[in-house]
């Protein structure tokens, strides 16, 4: 999923502090699971602001909404009539919910209330960690289910580096050394051989080169 | 509400939009969590909230956690007494200065306007 965190509230704050009315809109998706932008954040998020400004003497008044996702068009509409009267519109989305938002939205400012982080999933209940590069052409089944491209901190295809010492990377101790991770599954699944063979340079090209990338599936399209 | 295990940020919150100026949250001992640690989480969920109040200028000082059981009526009352002491000395919570005369907040929640 998509990992985001919560901009600090004094930055969101200034941003809308020319504004009375404003319209936070949460996301169920990604952000909902890892705990940034749900109903639940949604709505602390729009009582501090309220509490905030009350005490600055300067009261907002905040609508909230949570729509099931903002990274999908069919789900923004129902906002059309909540958008009329506010000033300033708060996503607390992902940087995709946000540019819908603003998409349908051409005469109101949108403003991120998350900063989004990376693809990754949870470690325990409050922490995720970064799994997925993004590159555009999965290279999973060679290294063992470890992801060499964004674990590894130099993302090279032929590892370990000479930073690699007793299983941690040369950034931090804190850090497991992709490689090893990659070779100790590799050793376990009988599989090593594999690891002999040279990976040629990986091919950018999917990745991001060429400006934004899109999907198509044609069967799926409607009309 | 019947257990801190369920106490929600919001909860809190609402206690001190709605005008409170000081919160306390009694929770069983440590250890002695009917759900094993739902008064751990639920300090946690407090402390989180104290930063929220010390952020928005409320004062994070106005929202404590206890622990006590039901059966210590004399430390109820005695936390009672420290905690009404504590928010005397405080004074009214800014919201409340900032309110007078001006009368209530409008908060509104699923599009509707207040």
């Amino acid at each position: 999923m998509i990992i985001a965190q919560q901009k600090p509230l004094k930055d969101i704050a200034a941003l809308i502090s020319d504004c009375k009315k404003v319209l936070l809109v949460g996301c169920a998706g990604c952000v909902t699971v890892c705990l940034a932008g749900g109903e639940k954040e949604t709505e602390i998020m729009a009582s501090s602001l309220r509490m905030m400004r009350e005490v600055e003497g300067k009261p907002l008044q905040t609508v909230t909404y949570t729509a099931t996702r903002q990274c999908d068009p069919e789900y923004i509409p129902p906002m059309d009539e909540m958008v009329k009267d506010v000033d300033a519109i708060i996503s607390l989305a992902c940087g995709v919910g946000v540019q819908y938002m603003a998409e349908r939205y051409t005469d109101k400012w949108l403003i991120p209330a998350l900063d989004t982080k990376f693809i990754g999933g949870s470690t325990v209940h409050g922490e995720w960690v970064e799994k997925c590069g993004l590159c555009g052409e999965c290279i999973l089944h060679k290294t063992g289910g470890i992801c060499p491209i964004i674990r590894c901190s130099k993302s090279i295809l032929n590892g370990p580096c000479g930073g690699s010492q007793y299983g941690k990377c040369e950034i931090s101790k804190d850090v497991d050394c992709a490689w090893q991770l990659i070779y100790d599954k590799m050793k376990a699944l009988g599989k090593l051989d594999k690891l002999m063979e040279i990976q040629p340079p990986k091919d950018w090209s999917k990745s991001r080169d060429g400006g934004p990338r899109k999907a198509v599936r044609e069967d799926v399209m409607i009309g | 509400m019947t257990c801190t295990g369920n106490v929600d940020h919001r909860v809190l919150l609402n206690a001190f939009e709605e005008g409170a100026d000081g919160v306390y949250v009694a929770g069983c001992m440590e250890g002695d969590c009917h759900f094993l640690k739902g008064n751990i989480r639920a300090r946690k969920r407090v402390n989180a909230v104290k930063k929220i109040l010390d952020e928005i200028g409320i004062g994070g000082e106005r929202l404590e956690m206890y622990n006590l059981s039901s059966a210590q009526g004399g430390r109820f009352a005695e936390i009672a007494n420290e905690m009404a002491a504590k928010i005397t000395a405080l004074g009214p919570s800014p919201l409340n200065k900032a309110r007078s005369g001006n009368g209530c907040c409008g908060c509104s929640k699923e599009g509707e306007a207040k």
